[in-house]
């Protein structure tokens, strides 16, 4: 990662926006995914959201991003609901999707430049700027030209955070950023998530089964378990809670006389 | 009733992504670029599969009246036969069968995969609507393409009735008369009708594709049946349409 090239970063200086979620709920039908979430994201903080598969992590995220109707309850960015698209330009939002989510027909490059392009920020010569900056911070130069269909899982990610990078967003959202990557290639991740929050003063919400990423970047630390918030607090904190369902999911044991699997079927 | 629901709901989000599409016309510029890609791969690419199929409809148009029209001596108005068919009915029908068994099939695919993997998701956390972006360029591109699609088609089916007429020894209908018969009872009027059901067609078939696309969850499976559904369904309003648009020339 190279500082100097990091804080080239030009354009409008937008403050970092908040995030307010009030007893929200989302139901699929029947089955309850998010009971009574009320939480507050502060600006510029890195915020991380842990929990088991299934818990709702992903979809408490797409709530944020706008991408689902809540069924009760609100959730505001910078006091606008992110779901309303006349209100969505108010602040600048970007989602780093799970598994790239990269437009398979355009190029990295032109994946990158699609959003300053489409909404007219800038003419042709500030739009590759700002795309080959990116491309820069990433170590992504040489992929410019290619196709997501050519790129590894690392590479697919680091082009999906560059592309919200080009955005210039005040939030910037990750959904599973380290999942199906080797240690190094995490290790990087989770210090490209630090340091775009460090030099770009970029709220940040991680949602991410990675321990070590949480405890090393996190300001805050949300556990969500069964739809239902169980914790909210800083590393610190995390780590002296005495809470049996915390402790398991941190510092999960393997018992093989005793398989996890077989309780599981049991309830 | 669960059935007559879910059709209910599907023509409802037709049109309502009809009116979103059209509603972002002002920003049509923006497009320009992906309306020329459309009107490429419905168009241009079309054309051989057009070219080649219209030639043998109206080679075996021709070949079946002139089978029947030569026993009443009647051989003279062969090419009429194959020019009114042609005009308005079987020129309009055929290219929308084609548009939705060749474009309409690859839309929905391409929508559909783009809404499974979450680009779609991606274009509306970038403040693009997908309607804009993915939706308009193919509605105004096949109202661009389907006429010409057609005029061609109607063409290419008349030089295949004429190369009937003229190498079929119990035919033998010169190539001059037999354009003579074409043009004899073809109105603006007749040309514009056929036109015009070629639009229809085109713009339901179409828009058809991109709201079974954009409706699609799940996985790999569901882009399948999406797609399969998208051409059934097509197929079934041309179908229905060219009755009811029929009647209402008449």
């Amino acid at each position: 990662m190279k500082k100097a090239i990091i804080k080239e970063r030009t354009g409008s200086d937008k403050n970092p926006v908040g995030v307010e979620i009030s007893s929200l709920t989302k139901n699929f039908d029947t089955q309850h995914v998010l009971r009574d979430i009320t939480l507050s994201i502060k600006p510029g903080e890195i915020f991380v959201i842990m929990g088991p598969s299934g818990s709702g992590k992903s979809v408490l995220l797409r709530q944020i991003a706008g991408l689902d109707l809540p069924t009760s309850g609100t959730v505001k960015v910078e006091g606008y609901d992110p779901a309303v698209p006349d209100t969505r330009d108010r602040f600048a939002l970007a989602l780093v999707f799970q598994a790239g989510a990269l437009f398979n027909s355009l190029s990295v490059y032109d994946n990158l430049a699609l959003y300053p392009m489409e909404h007219r920020l800038a003419g042709k010569k500030e739009i590759r700027d700002r795309v080959l900056r990116a491309l820069r911070i990433l170590s992504l130069e040489k992929a410019a030209k290619k196709f997501p269909s050519e790129l590894s899982g690392g590479m697919k990610k680091r082009v999906a955070i560059a592309r919200a990078l080009v955005m210039e967003p005040q939030l910037l959202l990750y959904d599973e950023p380290t999942s199906e990557l080797d240690p190094v290639m995490s290790a990087t991740i989770t210090e490209i998530i630090a340091t775009l929050k460090n030099e770009f003063r970029v709220t940040s919400v991680v949602v991410s089964h990675d321990r070590d990423l949480a405890l090393t970047i996190a300001d805050r630390i949300a556990i969500l378990m069964r739809g239902q918030l169980l914790f909210v607090g800083t590393p610190a904190e995390l780590k002296q809670s005495t809470e049996p369902a915390i402790l398991d999911f941190l510092n999960p044991k393997i018992d093989l006389k005793n398989p996890r699997y077989l309780q599981l079927e049991a309830t | 009733m669960k059935k007559l629901n879910l059709i209910f709901e599907g023509v409802g989000s037709a049109i309502e992504l009809a009116l979103r599409s059209f509603a972002s016309l002002p920003t049509a510029p923006r497009i320009l670029k992906r309306l020329v890609e459309q009107m490429f791969f419905g168009g241009y690419s079309s054309l051989p599969i057009i070219s080649i199929l219209s030639f043998f409809i109206g080679a075996v148009l021709a070949l079946q009246a002139g089978i029947t029209l030569q026993s009443f001596g009647m051989k003279q108005i062969i090419g009429t036969l194959v020019s009114e068919s042609l005009v308005r009915e079987l020129g309009p029908v055929m290219v929308a069968i084609l548009v939705a068994g060749r474009v309409a099939s690859a839309t929905t695919a391409e929508l559909a995969s783009m809404k499974v993997y979450q680009e779609v998701d991606a274009l509306i956390t970038m403040n693009i609507p997908p309607e804009r972006f993915l939706v308009l360029p193919r509605l105004l591109a096949v109202l661009f393409y389907m006429p010409v699609l057609t005029m061609i088609a109607i063409v290419i089916g008349w030089l295949g009735g004429a190369v009937i007429c003229y190498y079929v020894q119990f035919i033998s209908v010169d190539p001059a008369e037999y354009f003579t018969s074409v043009k004899q009872f073809l109105t603006v009027h007749k040309l514009w009708d056929g036109l015009v059901k070629a639009e229809i067609f085109g713009f339901c078939v179409i828009l058809i594709a991109c709201n079974t696309g954009l409706r699609t969850k799940g996985g790999p499976r569901e882009i399948g049946q999406a797609v399969t559904r998208s051409v059934v369904l097509s197929l079934i309003t041309i179908l229905v349409l060219d009755y009811f648009i029929t009647k209402a020339q008449a």
